[in-house]
């Protein structure tokens, strides 16, 4: 199959589809409207189901349900959406369902504003819902990327039982790029044999829950849980890595941003200064190991989000002391501009603190 | 190659699908390719934009900020976008709608009267296509080929009809800035 022009936003769902969503559950919200609109006209032609719930809330519930029953489903919002999801997707954690969850990021907090931001950092990799719980978080920074991610999202959640986040913004929704829909790798899926798919009579009913009541039965359902992390941080972490063995500044960025630093990096190699990217793929798990991987002589490490600064605490955590760590951001829904970063790496480069 | 294009004007003259109509083509070429709108409250009334980046290498950010070129189709649009573009660019005007002249010396103007041509052709609709054929001449981004390709995607069966007008109007405006 060829490649195909489409709206990031549209492109999400037929991913999704592709991958075998059957259930949508969702509310409107700029700028992700376009995902729920493709959602609602094709999933009824592959039997499946698209239903606009009456709220965030529900529509996070009715995910938890059909997750639980086993099926493939998914719901996308855009920030303010996602926080009300937030108590759901705690639940949904806590009884180990898979099921994905589409964030295209718009500015906050409150209802903010409808452009392109990455301010929903904390609320995806620290989880805005209640207790110890994790999901994985997938930034892509192309459509390609984007489809391919949803695509694997399916498996990723499958595979462990655990809500899968796809992260993105009103850019990556809005735009239009080529797509070309591939198979993601085989993975031998376990079977869904805790699924509350009906009994037929022939077994113990199945139960999904988040209550433990006994503390101690709490206490070895969390420490699974968060084995099942370790797991997840051993054979999951993604991230896409540029000229770290001789850069004398190196930059981190993720997403629509990471666009924006690949700019600021060819001008910067024009002019000679060598500059290196760190690109996380997954926000969580954060691909810490990428930093080890920075040569000793390099003068600093830059951070680049729209936001005021939020994953630059997982990037000082990774760099553990052995570079400095600066900041750029725009936040409201700006786009940082290559000019402004370049001058940042300039400055870095230059020795200036 | 890589020509990084702001295409702007009022809601409903067409802007976006002029870019989505390059950016396909510069699919059909094989070529790497990005269209990005603008979105919002300033859909309404204001102008509506999108920037397109067809290209021989990978995009990088969609949002161009130093653009090769701009086609304006209204005089807010000039307004906004002509300190925009990169020096040597190329800035076309719609002077059906536009009574202002360029202020910039460094950049190449022309001015087309677009609105008038489509009107010529029978259709006022095909403003935007105008624009665009005298853009794809004076920067052979992707082929007029490739764009009448795309028309045929886009129109499918039931509007095909409508391209034959379509491709004499991307004519007409190429022959506006022909040397």
């Amino acid at each position: 199959m060829g490649k195909i022009l489409m709206k990031g936003n549209e492109a999400i769902g037929a991913a999704a589809i592709k991958a075998g969503c059957k259930y949508f559950f969702g509310y409107p919200i700029t700028p992700q409207n376009e995902l729920p609109e493709y959602m609602s006209r094709e999933l009824p032609k592959v039997g499946g189901v698209f239903l606009q719930a009456e709220s965030e809330v529900a529509a996070i519930n009715m995910v938890y349900g059909a997750a639980g029953a086993g099926a493939r489903v998914m719901t996308s919002s855009s920030s303010p959406g996602i926080a009300l999801k937030q108590e759901g997707i705690s639940y949904i954690a806590g009884a180990e369902l898979p099921c994905v969850i589409v964030n295209i990021v718009r500015g906050g907090p409150g209802l903010g504003g409808i452009q392109p931001a990455q301010s929903d950092y904390y609320q995806a990799t620290r989880g805005g819902g209640n207790g110890d719980y994790r999901h994985v978080v997938y930034a892509p920074a192309t459509l390609q990327e984007t489809v391919d991610l949803v695509m694997e999202a399916f498996d990723v959640a499958d595979m462990y039982r655990i809500p899968v986040m796809v992260i993105g913004d009103g850019m990556i929704g809005q735009m239009m790029e080529p797509v070309e829909f591939k198979e993601p790798k085989k993975r031998e899926l376990p079977p869904k044999d805790w699924a509350t798919d009906g009994t037929k009579g022939e077994r113990e009913p199945n139960i999904i829950n988040s209550l433990f009541i006994d503390p101690q039965e709490l206490e070895d359902h969390v420490w699974k849980l968060e084995k099942k992390h370790e797991l997840i941080k051993q054979n999951e972490t993604r991230y896409e890595e540029y000229n770290l063995e001789d850069a004398e500044v190196v930059v981190v960025a993720y997403g629509t941003t990471s666009r924006v630093v690949k700019n600021a990096i060819a001008k910067c190699e024009e002019e000679g200064i060598k500059v290196g990217l760190i690109r996380p793929i997954t926000l969580w798990p954060f691909p810490e190991e990428a930093f080890d991987k920075i040569n000793e002589n390099a003068k600093g490490v830059l951070t680049v989000e729209m936001s005021t600064g939020q994953m630059i605490d997982d990037v000082k955590i990774a760099v553990k002391g052995k570079h400095p760590v600066y900041f750029h951001g725009r936040t409201g829904g700006m786009v940082p501009d290559p000019r402004d970063i370049v001058a940042e790496i300039k400055k870095i480069a230059g020795g200036e603190k | 190659m890589e020509e990084r294009v702001v295409m702007a004007g009022f809601g409903g003259q067409g802007v976006m699908s002029m870019g989505q109509l390059l950016t396909y083509a510069g699919m059909i070429e094989n070529k790497n390719v990005s269209w990005l709108p603008s979105y919002g409250p300033e859909m309404r009334g204001g102008t509506a934009n999108c920037n397109v980046i067809v290209s021989d290498t990978p995009v990088g950010s969609p949002i161009v900020t130093e653009a090769t070129g701009a086609i304006v189709m209204n005089r807010p649009s000039l307004d906004k976008f002509e300190s925009e573009i990169v020096q040597g660019g190329n800035l076309l005007i719609n002077s059906s709608l536009i009574d202002r002249k360029a202020e910039r010396e460094d950049i190449n103007v022309y001015y087309i009267p677009a609105n008038d041509i489509a009107v010529e052709l029978g259709n006022g609709k095909v403003a935007n296509m105008v624009m665009l054929g005298a853009y794809l001449e004076l920067t052979k981004a992707v082929k007029v080929e490739s764009v009448v390709e795309a028309l045929k995607k886009v129109f499918g069966e039931r509007k095909a009809h409508l391209i034959p007008l379509n491709e004499k109007a991307l004519q007409r405006g190429a022959e506006m800035v022909k040397k």
